[in-house]
């Protein structure tokens, strides 16, 4: 195992400050929608009953949270222990995405107090693509918490509380590498639905497989973005070594996704919608096209050895797949008869107040808890 | 039932077709709910050779009630119920009077013990030994008693004979109640209304005939067919109610309009009864007190009919108005506000503007080179 340590350095910077102030003004907006309703604060209506609360916070956020459930699948499943440096930072990015994910559902939801039912074995209704995808991210927010706990029994020095969690932590590890692979699937389902409402550019019977590939791309992403900007923010070393190693599955993945997403509009025979002008159109372009671009350049490996193409590629990846996951609830969904949806000021706050707080646990985090791997050498100025 | 068989029956049934006598008994089977294959059966039953012996005993009542038995304007109605029983004594219809009525009931009552059908009519008045209503010489009272003791059935008809009606109403000066109470201990069929719908009281009647048991009642002794559920479920103004638009003054606009009674004191939401249904005297739609524009008394029911004011606002026992109504046309949502795109856009900026700046940087050096701004 490597060795991990706190960064240790000053809490109260000036962008924890600027992303606290964010996060606060989500939190006024978070309790106007708890005093008031839903209605005080979104533009969400019948015809639109899902809007960024789910689309983004949901459905993209938990993608880009991937990146522990990617990571996981390297180094436990395909056992390349080399990479798990990799892992302690990416499970923390997901237990900060999936647990506001499942904050923000309870903001979306009219009844939230009835939530907990969610939970109750004797309501549990097992027709429901809803249910398996609540009762999952549930669960998986439990383990990513019970598979970061070691980071914060180490930071208070519980030594035989570790000892004992470490014994049993491989149910976690194992239910940490299912959860997901059942609920970003089943995020594709729940499309499914929607039937003729969802253009044609989006809907087909392989959304769960796509929503599947769509979420390990997006996780390999996250992690190569993540490490790339955290060296660039704390001034530490870039960890290219295992970057352009991981970095070398994407184009692999990517091109049986676009394989299949492509020839599966194609074969419907709707391809020539793509290039109907408007805004579905462009945006189905603009989608493929971004994650095309990031296996261009993936595709040789010098670029997969240059920093600055690899951040880009991994930009246009985490762009591209976050975009599919938003058209397909929101830009591609048409329930008929002139229904309208932009979010309004208070939502949209409320879900930068929610990124905004993933970012300041972060910085807490990586500064105070053991996550970021020991530099063997002093950090470079 | 064969055509020979009816010819056997032809001569009891005052030259009615043999297809008016089969709608008679699929109405029948109808109002009961029964399947119509319970048609054939009843017309059996009621035209079976012994007829039962029905004896109609009438006490504190304004007679009401036979009238209605005898209003149903179905033609030959009226002939067939009293040719297919044997009505062996009725104050109202008797053909004979005075000693004479009063030996034949003896007779009837000897002759049928543990046979004949008991029909109650009219609140059994108990205060100072029954004397406020004596028949042939003997408190009311006690001829019930009698009577009871050797029926088949007991059947109380009308709200009187159910659980006293107008003759109890507040303060009750002849201590009247009604048959099942006088009774306790022996089940009692109640037809509570004032007055009862006939077609509640005949399909009674020829269930007993038809099937030898009487049909499935609630706990007050009511047929659960007639009485199972409230008028205000099958109410024709119901749909106003739930929209909120109600009469408030007899004549006003939504009097006129035929909006829901409900402010003007219907008891329809606390009264069980069919009447909505089943309606009365077969002339068609709006035969009915609610349908007449009057808000229903809530006759049927204990505790609300000759009990509770008439225009007090009844209590809703379950469906109650809609706080808030669902808009006929709904809002569609509304595009971007000039706020929230600029939102979006300073947010893209900013990430755009921050990923440029983390780009240009990891190409200098093999490091992470900017600051955090401090």
């Amino acid at each position: 195992m490597h060795a991990k340590e706190p960064l240790g350095t000053k809490v109260l910077t000036k962008p924890f400050f600027f992303w606290a102030a964010i996060a606060l003004i989500g939190l006024f907006f978070v309790g106007k929608r708890f005093v008031y309703g839903i209605g005080a604060v979104s533009n969400m209506n019948d015809g639109f009953p899902w809007g960024i609360w789910i689309a983004y916070d949901v459905v993209v956020g938990t993608a880009l949270a991937c990146a522990g459930y990617s990571i996981a699948l390297i180094v436990y499943v395909f056992n390349r222990g080399e990479y798990s440096p990799l892992v302690r930072p990416a499970l923390m990015t997901s237990m900060f995405g999936y647990t506001l994910a499942g904050v923000s559902v309870i903001f979306d939801i009219g009844r939230y107090w009835q939530a907990y039912n969610i939970f109750l074995p004797w309501f549990s209704n097992l027709h429901s693509v809803m249910f398996e995808v609540a009762l999952c991210i549930g669960t998986y927010i439990l383990v990513l918490w019970m598979e970061f706990a070691p980071a914060i029994l180490e930071k208070v020095k519980a030594e035989r509380l570790k000892a004992k969690l470490n014994r049993v932590i491989f149910v976690f590890i194992a239910l940490g590498v299912l959860l997901p692979t059942m609920h970003q699937s089943s995020l594709g389902t729940m499309m499914l639905m929607a039937g003729h409402k969802l253009s044609p550019l989006w809907w087909t019977a392989f959304l769960p497989l796509l929503f599947l590939i769509t979420a390990v791309v997006i996780g390999y992403a996250a992690v190569i973005f993540e490490s790339l900007l955290s060296s660039v923010v704390f001034k530490r070393p870039l960890e290219m070594h295992l970057l352009s190693r991981i970095s070398a599955i994407i184009p692999w993945l990517l091109g049986f996704y676009l394989l299949v997403r492509i020839e599966d509009v194609n074969l419907r025979g709707h391809l020539s919608l793509a290039f109907s002008g408007g805004l579905k159109a462009n945006m189905f372009l603009l989608e493929n096209l971004l994650l095309l671009a990031a296996l261009l350049i993936l595709a040789y490996p010098n670029n997969r050895r240059n920093p600055r193409l690899l951040f880009l590629s991994s930009l246009a990846l985490l762009l591209g797949g976050s975009l599919y996951r938003f058209n397909t609830y929101i830009i591609g969904f048409d329930p008929g008869t002139g229904w309208r949806y932009f979010p309004s000021v208070p939502e949209l706050f409320i879900t930068f107040g929610i990124v905004a707080a993933e970012v300041v646990a972060y910085l807490w985090f990586v500064k105070r808890l053991p996550v970021l791997p020991r530099l063997e050498g002093p950090a470079k100025a | 039932m064969k055509e020979d068989d009816f010819a056997r029956i032809r001569e009891r049934l005052n030259g009615i077709s043999r297809r008016d006598f089969m709608k008679f008994c699929s109405l029948m089977a109808a109002s009961m709910g029964l399947p119509l294959a319970a048609a054939p059966k009843i017309a059996a039953a009621v035209t079976a050779p012994h007829r039962p012996p029905v004896i109609w005993l009438s006490g504190q009542a304004c007679t009401g009630c036979t009238e209605s038995l005898l209003r149903p304007s179905h033609p030959s109605l009226e002939h067939l119920i009293l040719d297919l029983i044997s009505l062996d004594y009725n104050e109202t219809l008797n053909a004979g009077a005075g000693h004479q009525a009063e030996a034949a009931l003896q007779a009837s009552m000897e002759k049928n013990t543990g046979k004949f059908i008991l029909v109650i009519e009219g609140a059994i008045p108990l205060k100072d030994g029954g004397v406020y209503c004596m028949v042939a010489g003997r408190p009311f009272s006690e001829i019930v008693h009698e009577a009871a003791a050797k029926a088949a059935a007991v059947v109380a008809i009308g709200s009187c004979a159910s659980w006293g009606g107008v003759a109890a109403a507040a303060p009750n000066p002849t201590g009247a109640v009604g048959a099942p109470e006088f009774l306790k201990g022996s089940t009692v069929v109640t037809i509570p209304g004032c007055p009862p719908n006939a077609y509640n009281f005949l399909s009674t009647v020829i269930h007993f005939l038809t099937f030898g048991k009487l049909p499935t009642l609630d706990e007050k002794g009511r047929p659960k067919f007639a009485y199972g559920r409230l008028i205000h479920e099958n109410c024709e103004r119901r749909p106003h109610f739930d929209a909120g638009r109600f009469a408030v003054a007899f004549g006003d606009e939504g009097h006129r309009k035929g909006y829901c009674l409900y402010k003007l004191g219907c008891k329809g939401p606390m009264t069980y009864a069919n009447c909505p249904a089943v309606l009365f005297n077969e002339v068609g739609s709006g035969a009915w007190p609610v349908g007449t524009g009057h808000p229903c008394f809530g006759c049927t029911e204990e505790g609300v009919g000759f009990h509770m004011p008439l225009h007090a606002q009844a209590d809703l026992k379950y469906l109650t108005p809609g706080a808030g109504y669902p808009p006929i046309v709904c809002e569609r949502g509304q595009g971007a506000s000039p706020a929230a795109a600029a939102l979006v856009a300073a947010a893209a900026g900013a990430a755009v503007g921050a990923a440029a700046v983390v780009a240009r940087n990891l190409g200098k050096d093999g490091s992470g080179s900017s600051a955090e701004g401090e």
